[in-house]
């Protein structure tokens, strides 16, 4: 199955880490993946953007009007970023339920989840990245929890066990926070 | 690690570093520079994971260094590499532009990362030009698991003819990732082994002639070498048009030509090695098509060699953008121009995004705005890293290239006469200092330039990723070597005016810097270390212990000097509120702001508590 997705938000904000939380679970699915990241400059704060390519690719960019879901970590990214979906394409955006009404395309679904709120009611800010993961991923399209948070396992299994936790957590937290927009 | 055995997801320059150790390199070396910077790292990984006690891994003080060092290493017998960003192999130049005469023994790799865009460079410069100006081939990979690849090609090409190899990877191959296959890494059995030859090693302009003659031979076989000729994808198809395709422009044609397919069919040619191009390939290609497209970045360097503008289109002719990154999105829209296709692809409209700004708690910030107030109305010279963004707080006034903010600030001085010269204060960090600045600051002891110099020393090459500087004592492993003391190197150099402050304790670093201004108008360079380490390198913990809770008092009229002068990332200014507020999010507590606001409203949490606690005891 080929599958196109942008994930994007500020530096520092973790896109590149969920980028490959995804990127190897595609691949332990048996998928071909290629992606494409930011690094340097524009990480001090600016806007990083990851294209994400499971399937039969050879380019590791994404063209406007192809993505198959955009997962916005700040509200902004959205206007930013909406033009690389694909007509019926989805949007999981970090804002506030109702903040994003009426933006964005017309013939893309939008859905919300107020990750930053969910951070602050955690204590926990540097997991809005997983919040806005585990809510992406209750739209079924891209690949199931468990292989995800195999990769959480995996990839933090030098961490605590409480970090382990934490990070598994907020994954669920997001799955079941997601608002139409 | 993957379920199916070696198969992991690297990141291109990590593919090329795999391919680098499976090809037996015995010898790395690096500066970092985006989008070059994972490669050494990578090398040094697998050093320690399959215990290569033989390969030599190091970064090296600037791009000149590390070519010099693993080109000797070369010339030992071994394979050796270098890796940098394209604006680095400016600074390597010089040996690079004379090794191809000598050429080298081991197979010699030459890796500079070319940052079409440009994402997170100084200019869009196309290193490929660089190798036709020192006549060396170079490979253009299109993907991770090409550059894998071309490693063990560059290296066998190398030694087969005795000449250094580019290899010349862009942004998108350097930061995509990609499932690789990996195969096993061979203990290197090769051992150094230099044999004199006064007449090449050390070659006099009489001999480098004879050189010069033997490198034009060299070439002439190279651009007809079968491993590196071009390839043709589409062996089915004989169309009377043709593209060909190069680098990661390759990768977006092939996806786009495999779409249209269904419309019109195309032959498509890959280049692997832009330069030399084979003589072969530009006869045939010229016999069978009446009309070409080259898709390359990011100048026309294949276009160039094949001549024949009336036929062929690419950059030189105008038919594809000279300038920024070839989006897929630009392919789709030039190869459906050429086809006689109808297009339907888009275009992203660009919107204003947010700026890269210094994180919340850097201390640069600090430094910058004490130099404001230590220097108002003076010039600010700096230079290449994190601090280029002090330019948001109005801190730099101009960046050149690596170490030029010293000889810049120098400049200025001389430029000026003593009457009419304005306080001239140059910022640069500490491994850019060690990089490119040592040698503008002994010509501006020599010559006594009016000028403050900061070095911003945050003990580490914060920009491309935390790498260790000359002064951290630490190698790319993480492992102690010799550390040099900047104090004493500022000395060293003939400066008499040195001091060493904390930019984040405002009420001493201030003072000192009006000190230092007014001693540099006067007597010439002062140098003033301005020392805080990159909230980047430092420990969960020690952030935490470091951690001061800040609260914006009631009185902010929400003013905006703070926001606009400050700017650090944490201070939000709330146009409804009318005020200031913190995103604990993004605030690191590190309580520089609190100097900042003229109303005194930034506060310690602390000190918010003892102000409450005594106005309820006045009640009282």
């Amino acid at each position: 199955m080929n599958r196109q997705i942008v994930i994007s938000g500020v530096g520092g904000q973790g896109v590149l880490f969920i980028t490959r939380l995804l990127a190897q679970a595609f691949m332990d699915g048996g998928s071909p993946v290629l992606t494409s990241e930011t690094h340097g400059m524009a990480q001090r704060g600016g806007i990083v953007i990851s294209h994400l390519k499971g399937g039969d690719f050879q380019s590791p960019l994404i063209r406007p009007g192809h993505a198959d879901l955009l997962i916005a970590l700040k509200t902004e990214t959205l206007d930013q970023h909406c033009g690389f979906l694909k007509q019926n394409g989805e949007a999981v955006v970090n804002a506030a339920n109702g903040a994003v009404a009426g933006r964005g395309l017309e013939g893309i679904t939008i859905k919300t989840v107020d990750a930053d709120r969910l951070a602050e009611t955690d204590n926990s800010p540097g997991s809005v990245n997983l919040y806005m993961l585990g809510a992406a991923l209750s739209l079924g399209s891209i690949c199931s929890v468990d292989s995800v948070k195999e990769q959480v396992r995996l990839r933090l299994a030098k961490k605590e066990e409480i970090v382990v936790q934490s990070a598994l957590s907020a994954l669920d937290r997001g799955f079941s926070a997601v608002n139409e927009s | 690690m993957s379920k199916i055995k070696n198969l992991s997801l690297m990141l291109g320059n990590e593919a090329l570093a795999r391919g680098l150790v499976e090809s037996g390199c015995a010898m790395a070396t690096a500066y970092p520079g985006t989008p070059s910077s994972e490669i050494l790292p990578a090398v040094g990984f697998w050093k320690t994971a399959e215990n290569l006690d033989g390969l030599h891994v190091q970064w090296a003080v600037n791009e000149k260094v590390a070519f010099e060092i693993a080109y000797t290493g070369s010339i030992a017998g071994l394979r050796s590499a270098v890796a940098m960003k394209q604006v680095g192999l400016n600074v390597a130049a010089d040996p690079f532009m004379s090794a191809a005469y000598l050429g080298v023994k081991g197979g010699f790799l030459v890796i500079s990362a070319d940052d079409p865009g440009p994402h997170s460079s100084q200019t869009e410069q196309d290193s490929r030009l660089f190798a036709m100006a020192a006549k060396i081939p170079v490979l253009d990979p299109d993907s991770p698991k090409q550059a894998r690849q071309m490693a063990e090609t560059g290296f066998t090409l190398s030694e087969a003819f005795e000449i250094p190899v580019m290899i010349r990877p862009t942004t998108r191959v350097c930061h995509a990732r990609q499932d690789i296959e990996t195969r096993t890494i061979p203990k290197s059995q090769s051992r150094a082994s230099f044999e004199k030859n006064p007449g090449r090693w050390a070659a006099t302009p009489k001999f480098r002639y004879q050189l010069h003659n033997e490198l034009e031979e060299k070439l002439k076989e190279i651009a007809a070498y079968p491993p590196t000729a071009p390839v043709c994808l589409t062996p089915d198809v004989l169309s009377d048009k043709a593209l060909v395709v190069s680098g990661v422009a390759a990768a977006h044609a092939r996806d786009i030509v495999r779409e249209l397919a269904s419309k019109e069919k195309v032959t498509l040619y890959q280049v692997v090695q832009p330069f030399p191009l084979h003589n072969d390939f530009i006869e045939s290609i010229l016999a069978d098509h009446s009309e070409i497209l080259v898709l390359e970045e990011t100048a026309g360097v294949i276009e160039m060699q094949l001549g024949r503008r009336d036929r062929v289109r690419g950059k030189n002719s105008g038919h594809v953008p000279k300038t920024g990154e070839l989006l897929p999105e630009t392919i789709e829209q030039v190869i459906t121009d050429f086809l006689s296709l109808e297009t339907v692809c888009r275009q992203l409209e660009p919107k204003p995004g947010k700026r890269p700004t210094l994180c919340a708690g850097c201390p640069h910030r600090a430094s910058f705005f004490a130099i404001k107030r230590a220097a108002p109305k003076g010039i600010y010279t700096s230079d290449i890293g994190c601090y280029t963004l002090g330019m948001n707080l109005g801190g730099v006034d101009t960046v050149l290239c690596m170490g030029a903010a010293v000889s810049q600030a120098a400049g200025f001085s001389h430029a000026y006469d003593d009457a009419n010269r304005p306080p001239i204060v140059a910022t640069i960090g500490d491994s850019t200092f060690f990089h490119g600045g040592i040698p503008a600051l002994i010509d501006a002891v020599v010559h006594k330039a009016r000028m403050l110099l900061v070095i911003l020393d945050n003990r580490t090459t914060a920009m491309t990723g935390n790498q260790p500087t000359p002064a951290t004592g630490k190698d790319v492993l993480g492992g102690d070597v010799a550390a040099v003391d900047l104090e004493k190197l500022v000395l060293g150099c003939g400066v008499d005016y040195l001091k060493t402050a904390d930019p984040m304790d405002g009420k001493t670093f201030l003072p000192l810097l009006k000190e230092a201004v007014a001693h540099a108008r006067l007597n010439g360079p002062a140098v003033v270390i301005s020392r805080s380490p990159c909230l980047l390198s430092l420990s969960k913990k020690e952030m935490e212990n470091n951690y001061r809770s800040i609260e914006i008092a009631d009185t902010c009229d929400g003013c905006g000097y703070c926001t606009s002068h400050f700017e650090c990332p944490a201070l939000v200014m709330d146009l409804e509120a009318g005020r200031v507020s913190v995103d604990k999010i993004l605030c690191t507590g590190c309580g520089a702001c609190i100097q900042v606001c003229p109303k005194k409203s930034i506060i310690l949490e602390a000190d918010a508590r003892s102000v409450s606690i005594d106005g309820e005891v006045e009640k009282i």
